[in-house]
C-alpha cells in the first residue's frame, strides 16, 4: 500500500520545488553566468575588474572586521537579554516585545536614525555641546575619522540586529527542561556551572541557527552602512549596487553578488560543521 | 466555482495591467522627481495634452526598466524625459525614434543649433529633442563674503583666491566652511568633467594626466584642507548650506535651490572659479525622447511640441527652476532665488575667460565608468593621499581603454579626434 504511493511526498513538494527553481535557481544561474562571461562568452574579466578595483580590497575588509566585530557582540548580548528575560515572570511579555521593536524597523530607517543622531548637527553633538564637552560640532561620520565611523556603523548594527539573535535563543531557551537544572541546582552547581554546563550545550541548535543566520545578514550588510558611511565605507554589497546602479556595469556587480554568496555560503558550512549539534535533538 | 473565480481573478488582474496603457499616454521621466516639481508637470505644464501618466523613476531604475521593456520588445512608454548622458544608452542600442523634422521646426523656432546637435548624441539624425537646461554654480552665504580675499571679485574668482578665501573662513570660525557634493549620489564627477579639468588642463579627456593636470590636483588638494570633510557624505549642498554646516558650495543648480529659494536674502550665488585655462564650465541638458515602438507616438510627439513652446519653458523656468532650452528672455517676475541662480548662470557665460565644456558623447552605457575614473581619482590622490603621477598613469589607461571600447571621439574642450579620443 505505501510503496503505491511513494510518490506523493515528491509530489507534495513539487510546486515548492518549481517555485524555488523559477524564482532562485533560474536567476542564481543568470547571475553566475553574467559575473563570468563578457559579450557572451565565458571570460573572467569581470572578475579580474572586480579585483583590480580601489575598493575591492577595503571593501573586503571592511565586511570582515564588520562582521567580526559585530556578531560575537550581538551573540554575547542576546544570551543576557534571553537569560534574564527567562527569570521575569510578569511583563515579560512586553519587555520582549519592546526588545524586538528594532526588528520591526527597516534597514535604511535604521541608517536613517542613527545618522541624525551623530551628523554634525544631531543630537549626539548637541548633548556633546549642551554638557560643554565639545566647544564646536565634531564629526564623527568623515573620512578623516575612521575609527569613529566604524564604531558607529558597529553600534548601529548591533543596536539593529540584536533583537533577531535573542529571538531564536529565547526560543531556545525555552525549551531547555526546567528538570535539569534543577537537578543541577541539587548537586550543588553554582549558576555560572549550570549556566556554561547545562544551559549553553543545550541550546546548542538555536545558537548555530542564529549564528548562520546573523552572519550571514552581517555579511549582506548594506543600508546602514550606506546611510552612515556613504562613500567612506565600502562593502561588499555596496560595491555590488554601485557597479550595478552608479557604473552600470551589470557583470562586475554580478561577480560581487557571486562573491558574496560563496562567503556566506562558506560561513555556514563553517558553522554547521563546528558547532555540532546531537543529530537526537535535530527536529 | 472556484474555477470562475479563478478566471474572475486573471481577467481583473489583466485588465487592470492592460487599461492605464491604453488610455494614457506614459511619460517616464528622470527629472522633476520631488513630488512638489511631480505636481507642477502635471497640473500645470503638461495640463492641455490630453491624458499623460507622468512617472518618475530614478536614473538607475530608469535604464533597467528601459532596458527591460526593450528586450522583452513591449513597450509601455511613450515618452522620456531624462538626462543628456542616461538618453545615451538608450540611442547606443538604436532604441530610439529620429525627431529629424520636431527638429527642424524648434530650430526654425529659435532652438539654438548648437543645443540641438547635442540631441543626436553623436549619430545622424535627432536622438532627443532638448527640453530644459541647467548647469553649476557655486553659492555662498552673505556673512562668508566679509571673509573675501582683499581684491577679490566673487564674480570672477581663481582657485588661488578661492583657497586663501577658504583658509580665512576655516581661521575666524574654526572650521572648514567650503563644501563640495561628494557623497554617493552626489555630482562631484561632474565637477571634474566641466570645472576642474577644463580649467586646469583646457580638456578634459587628451589632458587627463598631463602636467597641468597634475599640478590642479596639487592646487586641489590645498583647498581641500578647508572642505568640510563630511563632503564625501553630501549628496545634495543645499542641504548643508541651509543647516549652517557650510558657508560656501559648488552645486547644480536644482540642488541648491531649496536653500536659495527659502532664503534668497541670506546667499549670493556666483560662477565656480577660473583656472590657468579659463572659467571651465558645464551646460546639464535634460531631452525629450521617443522610444521605438512607443504605445503612443502621435501622442508623445504632441508632449514634446508643448513642452517646447515658448509660454511652457518659461512656466517651467519660473516653477521649477530649470531654464530653457528656446533662445528667450526669461520674465522680471521670477521666484528670487531662481533670479538669483540665473544671473550666476549669465555672470558665467558672460565671463571673459569662460570655457564650455560639453556632456560626454559617445559613451553610450559606460557614463557610470567614465564618472568613476574621476571619482576614483579624487579618492585616490586627495582622500587617500596617494602619488599623482602614479595615479594619473593607472586612471589615464582605464580612461583610455574605456574611449577604445566606446570608440567616442573628443567633445570640447578637448580637440577633435578622428577615431577614439586619445589620453595623451
Amino acid at each position: 500500500m505505501t510503496n503505491n504511493r511513494s510518490w506523493i511526498p515528491y509530489l507534495l513538494i513539487l510546486p515548492s520545488v518549481a517555485f524555488l527553481a523559477l524564482l532562485f535557481i533560474v536567476p542564481l544561474l543568470q547571475t553566475i553566468w553574467l559575473a563570468f562571461s563578457d559579450n557572451g562568452v565565458p571570460s573572467p574579466a569581470n572578475a579580474q575588474r572586480m579585483m583590480a578595483d580601489i575598493n575591492f580590497a577595503r571593501s573586503i575588509k571592511n565586511t570582515f572586521l564588520l562582521t567580526l566585530a559585530v556578531v560575537p557582540v550581538q551573540l554575547a548580548i542576546a544570551l543576557v537579554m534571553g537569560t534574564m528575560v527567562a527569570k521575569v515572570g510578569r511583563g515579560r511579555e512586553t519587555i520582549l516585545w519592546v526588545w524586538t521593536i528594532p526588528l520591526g524597523i527597516s534597514d535604511l530607517a535604521a541608517g536613517l536614525v542613527w545618522l541624525s543622531i551623530l551628523q554634525n548637527s544631531g543630537y549626539f553633538n548637541s548633548l556633546l555641546l549642551g554638557l560643554g564637552i565639545i566647544e564646536r560640532q565634531a564629526s564623527w561620520l568623515s573620512y578623516q575619522t575612521p575609527v569613529a565611523l566604524f564604531f558607529a556603523i558597529a553600534v548601529a548594527e548591533i543596536w539593529r540586529g540584536t533583537a533577531i539573535v535573542m529571538v531564536i535563543i529565547v526560543a531556545g531557551l525555552n525549551q531547555v527542561p526546567r528538570e535539569f537544572r534543577e537537578a543541577a541546582e541539587i548537586f550543588g552547581a553554582g549558576a555560572w556551572t549550570r549556566f556554561w554546563r547545562i544551559t549553553l550545550p543545550l541550546i546548542r541548535p538555536a545558537l548555530q541557527s542564529a549564528l548562520i543566520l546573523r552572519t550571514v545578514l552581517a555579511f549582506e550588510v548594506f543600508a546602514v552602512v550606506y546611510a552612515l558611511g556613504g562613500r567612506n565605507f565600502p562593502v561588499l554589497v555596496g560595491e555590488a549596487y554601485n557597479w550595478q546602479n552608479q557604473n552600470q556595469n551589470y557583470g562586475v556587480a554580478a561577480a560581487y553578488a557571486v562573491l558574496i554568496m560563496i562567503i556566506s555560503l562558506a560561513a555556514t558550512m563553517i558553522y554547521l560543521k563546528a558547532i555540532k549539534v546531537d543529530p537526537e535533538r535535530l527536529p | 466555482m472556484k474555477r470562475l473565480m479563478s478566471f474572475g481573478i486573471v481577467a481583473s488582474t489583466v485588465l487592470a495591467f492592460a487599461s492605464p496603457v491604453l488610455a494614457q499616454t506614459v511619460f517616464v521621466s528622470t527629472q522633476l522627481r520631488p513630488i512638489e516639481e511631480a505636481t507642477v508637470v502635471r497640473e500645470e505644464l503638461l495640463q492641455d495634452v490630453g491624458d499623460v501618466d507622468y512617472v518618475v523613476e530614478e536614473p538607475p531604475q530608469f535604464a533597467v526598466r528601459m532596458e527591460a521593456e526593450r528586450q522583452a520588445g513591449t513597450r509601455t512608454v511613450s515618452v522620456v524625459g531624462a538626462l543628456h548622458g542616461e538618453i545615451s544608452p538608450l540611442a547606443d542600442k538604436d532604441s530610439l525614434e529620429p525627431l529629424d523634422e520636431l527638429a527642424r521646426t524648434l530650430a526654425a523656432g529659435g532652438m539654438p543649433q548648437s543645443l540641438l546637435d547635442l540631441g543626436k548624441l553623436g549619430k545622424s539624425t535627432q536622438q532627443y529633442i532638448p527640453w530644459m537646461q541647467a548647469t553649476y554654480v557655486m553659492a555662498a552665504k552673505k556673512e562668508a563674503l566679509q571673509y573675501l580675499p582683499s581684491g577679490a571679485d566673487v564674480n570672477a574668482l581663481n582657485y588661488d583666491q578661492l583657497i586663501e578665501w577658504g583658509k580665512k573662513m576655516q581661521e575666524a570660525t574654526g572650521q572648514p566652511q567650503i563644501g563640495f557634493p561628494a557623497g554617493p549620489k552626489g555630482l562631484m564627477a561632474r565637477y571634474f568633467q566641466g570645472y576642474f579639468y577644463p580649467s586646469f588642463t583646457g580638456g578634459v579627456v587628451r589632458t587627463f594626466q598631463s602636467a597641468d593636470a597634475a599640478a590642479g590636483w596639487e592646487q586641489l588638494k590645498a583647498l581641500w584642507a578647508y572642505v568640510n570633510p563630511n563632503s564625501t557624505n553630501y549628496d545634495f549642498m543645499q542641504e548643508p548650506l541651509a543647516a549652517g554646516e557650510v558657508m560656501v558650495a559648488w552645486d547644480h543648480v536644482a540642488r541648491l535651490k531649496n536653500a536659495i529659494s527659502a532664503a534668497p536674502d541670506d546667499y549670493v550665488v556666483f560662477p565656480a572659479p577660473a583656472g590657468p585655462k579659463g572659467r571651465g564650465y558645464m551646460p546639464v541638458v535634460a531631452g525629450l525622447a521617443i522610444p521605438k515602438g512607443a504605445p503612443d507616438k502621435d501622442g508623445a510627439t504632441k508632449i514634446i511640441e508643448h513642452l517646447t513652446t515658448p509660454e511652457i519653458q518659461l512656466l517651467t523656468a519660473s516653477r521649477v527652476g530649470f531654464f530653457p532650452t528656446l533662445n528667450i528672455k526669461l520674465p522680471e517676475d521670477l521666484d528670487p532665488g531662481v533670479a538669483l541662480l540665473a544671473g550666476a548662470v549669465t555672470a558665467t557665460q558672460a565671463s571673459k575667460d569662460a570655457l564650455i565644456s560639453l556632456l560626454p558623447v559617445g559613451l553610450g552605457d559606460k557614463g557610470g565608468e567614465f564618472n568613476k575614473v574621476y571619482m576614483d581619482s579624487f579618492q585616490r590622490i586627495v582622500l587617500q593621499n596617494e602619488p599623482i603621477g602614479d595615479v594619473l598613469e593607472a586612471q589615464g589607461q582605464t580612461l583610455a581603454k574605456l574611449m577604445t571600447d566606446t570608440k567616442a571621439s573628443c567633445w570640447a574642450p578637448d580637440a577633435q579626434s578622428d577615431g577614439p579620443c586619445p589620453v595623451e
